[in-house]
């Protein structure tokens, strides 16, 4: 019947002053659903991860948050150039990112081991060339 | 301890207060964001020698109660201003990460 709420967020690439703008506006407008601070707190660490890694990895993408009755769904779409090995890219640790992006404190090899962390539900569709596109789904 | 008592009795810099009276409930230190993403308790005060703008963001998403930037490093003031637009309790000091998470241990 209601019509899920969607949050639509646009993030440029190669953007490190404003990487994580998308997550802080998403933080706000669950904060002003009345969400539970763990749910926003996960949801907010979910999306951060993947927005930097759109930023640093991707040269950007979309961002997009839905609200359902009993989830909240993250989408991260970008048309970077894909994760050739998926399992890798989720090792603790595993990080391709350069020497100028790891001295601002990204490059840990922790984004996806939090994503998937933090959520219910993940899942990376990913074509090498054509982009990447992360779901994830949090229960609330 | 509130943030405002934490920066008088360890002598902190403010370099952005706008919440004096946020409760610090425990301490947590470290310079990889995602790392500090993954672990970082809320309500902590986070000390890192990290000072470009995305500790703001950092620290605005996983809910800490203040930031402290260690051992004298330079915090621009695009930072700062950051920090002001987040309501972010921004704090510096010339001491080393281990000497501020040691003296906020003996704090709170
Ligand atoms: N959207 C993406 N497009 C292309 N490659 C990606 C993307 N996201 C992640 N990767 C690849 O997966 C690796 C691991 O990502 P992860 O987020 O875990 O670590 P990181 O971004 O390198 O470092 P950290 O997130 O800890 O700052 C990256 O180094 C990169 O090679
Ligand atoms: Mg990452």
């Amino acid at each position: 019947m209601s019509v899920p709420l969607k949050f639509h967020y646009i993030v440029s690439g190669g953007d490190f002053t404003s990487a994580g703008n998308a997550s802080v506006q998403a933080k706000k407008a669950l904060r002003q659903l009345g969400f539970d601070p763990e749910t926003i707190r996960r949801v907010s660490i979910a999306m951060y991860e993947g927005e930097i890694n759109m930023v640093i990895h991707a040269d950007g993408g979309t961002a997009d948050i839905i609200v359902y009755p009993d989830y909240i769904e993250i989408i991260l779409a970008d048309k970077g150039p894909g994760i050739p090995d998926v399992e890798l890219a989720m090792q603790a640790g595993y990080s391709t990112a350069p020497d100028n992006i790891r001295s601002l404190g990204f490059g840990a090899g922790m984004g996806l081991p939090n994503m998937k962390r933090y959520t219910d539900d993940m899942q990376i569709d990913t074509v090498v060339g054509e982009g990447t596109t992360i779901t994830m789904r949090v229960n609330t | 301890m509130t943030v405002q008592e934490l920066k008088e009795k360890l002598g902190l810099r403010e370099l952005c207060l706008p919440e004096p009276d946020r409760e610090v409930v425990t301490g947590y230190a470290g310079d990889l964001l995602s790392w500090v993403m993954g672990r970082a308790p809320a309500d902590a005060a986070w000390v890192t020698i990290m000072s470009n703008v995305n500790i703001v963001a950092v620290a605005m998403l996983r809910d800490v109660a203040a930031v402290i930037v260690a051992e004298g490093a330079e915090v621009g003031e695009d930072v700062i201003a950051r920090a002001a637009e987040q309501g972010i309790n921004l704090l510096a000091s010339d001491k080393s990460a281990y000497t501020l998470c040691v003296e906020i241990a003996r704090s709170i």
